[in-house]
């Protein structure tokens, strides 16, 4: 625990992907996927009602706490994904996880709130390209029409019956999938056979 | 396969919930004085209508709450979702179709 910060970040489908954080535009504007080194993660749990609690965690969190379903904030180094009514998921550039855990529960002290370290839960998966959103759609029951699903909002869903949140981050479009780690290679296998129609790339360095 | 408008997500498929019997069950508050005839239709039995059942479904793999969902056990038609503690007439119920908060929820991770 003390020396979270010094963990080497492996990636959790590096058996297949040599190289990590590939800038999708290296392949051209194709569709690609990527695993971005995995970032330090939080689950917080308080009532994001509590004016108190939401001040609290927007003064560590450069007042990002997304209270409306579905939705993403985001700043420079820090990501906040709605996970449900009193529940987010924060994630923090590698090995500042410990820095702004620490920072949540001062600020916590005394309210009926919840920081756990989930580091290392899950891996994140950039799938980026004018055919991401078909691609998903041959496993995924959620529906991703733009009309339905816009840059800025997560949802915690299925994958080709893996447990995924996904997170649209930009019309291109692009999505961040979180799979558990222990569901990375799966998910990263299938969608590498998902993509081959579209001569996608699962790049690997 | 059923819609299920899950009360905080919003609509999803039903692979993402697990379904949790029938809603509205009381358990007796003090079983040691029953009947085991009565301790046994608590444990053991339930309504089986053909027509409105209120249910208790799980999101499982969204945002892990329960919910109650008022199906027609013949057409499958979801006539109604509310959140746990509503009432279970319609006319209070949708009214308050609110988002608990957490205190009344316990935060647990």
């Amino acid at each position: 625990m003390a020396n979270a910060v010094d963990l080497p970040r492996v990636g959790a489908v590096a058996r297949f992907a040599s190289a990590f954080a590939v800038p999708p535009d290296r392949a051209g504007g194709a569709l690609t996927l990527v695993e971005m080194i995995p970032p330090g993660q939080i689950n917080l749990r308080c009532d994001g009602h509590d004016p108190r609690a939401a001040r609290a965690v927007g003064g560590v969190l450069q007042g990002l706490l997304p209270v409306n379903a579905n939705t993403v904030q985001s700043a420079a180094d820090v990501t906040v994904l709605w996970l449900g009514p009193d529940e987010w998921l924060i994630l923090t550039a590698p090995g500042q996880e410990g820095a702004v855990m620490a920072q949540l529960r001062e600020a916590l002290t005394g309210l009926h709130a919840a920081v756990t370290d989930v580091t290392g839960n899950r891996a994140l998966l950039r799938l980026s390209g004018p055919s991401a959103r078909e691609t998903l759609q041959k496993g995924c029951t959620l529906d991703l029409h733009p009309r339905g699903f816009r840059p800025g909002q997560c949802a915690q869903t299925v994958l080709a019956r893996a447990g995924i949140i996904l997170h649209q981050r930009d019309d291109a479009p692009t999505y961040d999938i979180l799979p558990r780690r222990s569901f990375a290679e799966y998910v990263w296998l299938w969608l590498s056979d998902a993509m081959a129609e579209y001569n996608g790339r699962a790049i690997s360095g | 396969m059923l819609l299920i408008h899950c009360p905080w997500c919003g609509p999803r498929d039903e692979i993402e919930f697990a379904y949790g019997g029938e809603a509205h069950r009381v358990r007796p508050a003090d079983p040691s004085a029953l009947s085991d005839a009565e301790w046994a239709d608590f444990l053991f039995l339930r309504a089986n209508p053909k027509g409105v059942h209120r249910e208790r479904w799980v999101h499982a793999h969204g945002c892990r709450r329960w919910f109650n969902v008022e199906r027609h056990t013949v057409t499958h038609e979801i006539l109604r979702v509310y959140p746990p503690g509503a009432a279970a007439e319609p006319d209070a119920a949708v009214a308050e179709a609110q988002p608990p908060q957490a205190s009344q929820q316990g935060v647990r991770s």
